[in-house]
């Protein structure tokens, strides 16, 4: 478990450092994450122990958000006043960026699926 | 007997205990841990989202104790923090959907590109149509992104950082509840599809949503997440200064 933690929180490390060196605009965490698919990737799978320590940290992901989630508590103001086109402008766009990317890839990979049948007749 | 040495132990306590890290990390354990069962109650429900009720819980106890938030992040940057090695564990389920992944290549990057255009620009023009100032609109843009990449965009195109950390919470929570619903009614119905859109749209909160559905849901919302950040970063900062300005002389 130890092990495991000691092995994510490197990859976050590395990623950190690797954006800040060559000033890429991706966050370190989400480098993180490429860094240690590498590594599973050439030891040939997550051990029991790294597959734990994933499962804990991801079970609960949402409470991860919570505290940064009550920030909003500093904007209520400019919230408040464009309270109209902000609330549109959001559930309209995260409506259709929902659909479009579902629909996208639900469509092309049932086209590639069935394309590949039909090869193989 | 004077008022204040009644009211004065209670109330010393209360100073000792809302500077410390320990009350607030507890409440923002106790709101999650309510918030969660609320959610089990009504059979996992997405409109009853965790983040959203724990936040709701504990915003409405920061005003009504006149707490700033700064004292409460005091103690809840524990869990915060976790977010950074939660976000590198996304690679755990990543990897066992590789083989699929890189079978789908070509579709994921298609839908990738449109999904991510998509999701910035409506937000910019519903916004500046219906009459947002340009620093909203220009927050507002990177609403669909994980948060430090969202940050970062914002500032590069004339919007507010701070805003935009909670536009993009707003935007996962509404991604949450309503992602599985929307998707059902179009007539997605396949693991693969429905978390990529929920990592492409909502971010983090849309992977966590996306983890309770499946397994394959939450490895390609984390694609998603990861794909759609970094095209965001490499495409808003020149897409939206042309847009900007052509909204700017309508």
């Amino acid at each position: 478990m130890i092990a495991a933690l000691a092995l994510f929180l490197s990859c976050q490390l590395l990623g950190e450092t690797i954006a800040r060196l060559l000033s890429l605009p991706v966050p370190g965490p989400v480098l993180g994450m490429l860094f240690l698919l590498a590594w599973l990737v050439v030891r040939g799978g997550p051990q029991e122990s790294e597959r734990r320590a994933a499962g804990g940290l991801l079970q609960h992901l949402p409470l991860l958000f919570v505290p940064a989630g009550t920030g909003v508590l500093l904007h209520l103001h400019r919230l408040a006043a464009e309270a109209m086109p902000i609330a549109v402008a959001l559930i309209g766009s995260t409506v259709i960026g929902l659909a479009v990317a579902g629909l996208t890839l639900s469509r092309l990979t049932r086209a590639g699926r069935a394309g590949k049948i039909a090869a193989n007749d | 007997m004077d008022a204040s040495l009644i009211e004065g132990p209670a109330h010393d306590i209360w100073v000792y205990l809302s500077a410390q890290p320990l009350l607030w990390l507890t409440l923002t354990l106790v709101a999650y841990a309510l918030a969660f069962a609320v959610q089990r109650r009504l059979h996992g429900n997405p409109a009853a989202n965790p983040v959203l009720i724990a936040v709701a819980l504990l915003s409405i106890i920061l005003l009504l104790t006149d707490t700033p938030y700064a004292s409460y992040f005091g103690g809840a940057q524990f869990v915060h923090f976790l977010l950074g090695p939660a976000t590198v564990a996304l690679a755990v389920p990543l990897y066992g959907q590789r083989q699929r992944i890189v079978a789908q290549a070509g579709p994921i990057f298609i839908a990738l590109v449109v999904g991510s255009l998509a999701a910035a620009l409506s937000a910019s023009l519903i916004a500046a149509t219906l009459g947002a100032t340009p620093p909203t609109v220009a927050s507002l843009a990177p609403k669909s992104v994980t948060t430090p990449i969202a940050m970062g965009i914002s500032e590069r195109i004339g919007g507010l950082a701070s805003l935009t950390a909670v536009i993009v919470i707003i935007t996962g929570i509404l991604g949450a509840v309503m992602g599985s619903g929307v998707l059902r009614r179009l007539g997605v119905r396949d693991d693969a599809s429905i978390g990529f859109a929920l990592g492409l749209a909502a971010h983090g909160i849309g992977s966590a949503r996306a983890l309770q559905i499946s397994e394959e849901a939450g490895a390609f919302a984390a694609l998603a997440m990861g794909l759609g950040g970094t095209f965001a970063a490499l495409t808003l900062p020149w897409l939206m200064p042309p847009l900007q300005r052509l909204l700017a002389a309508q």
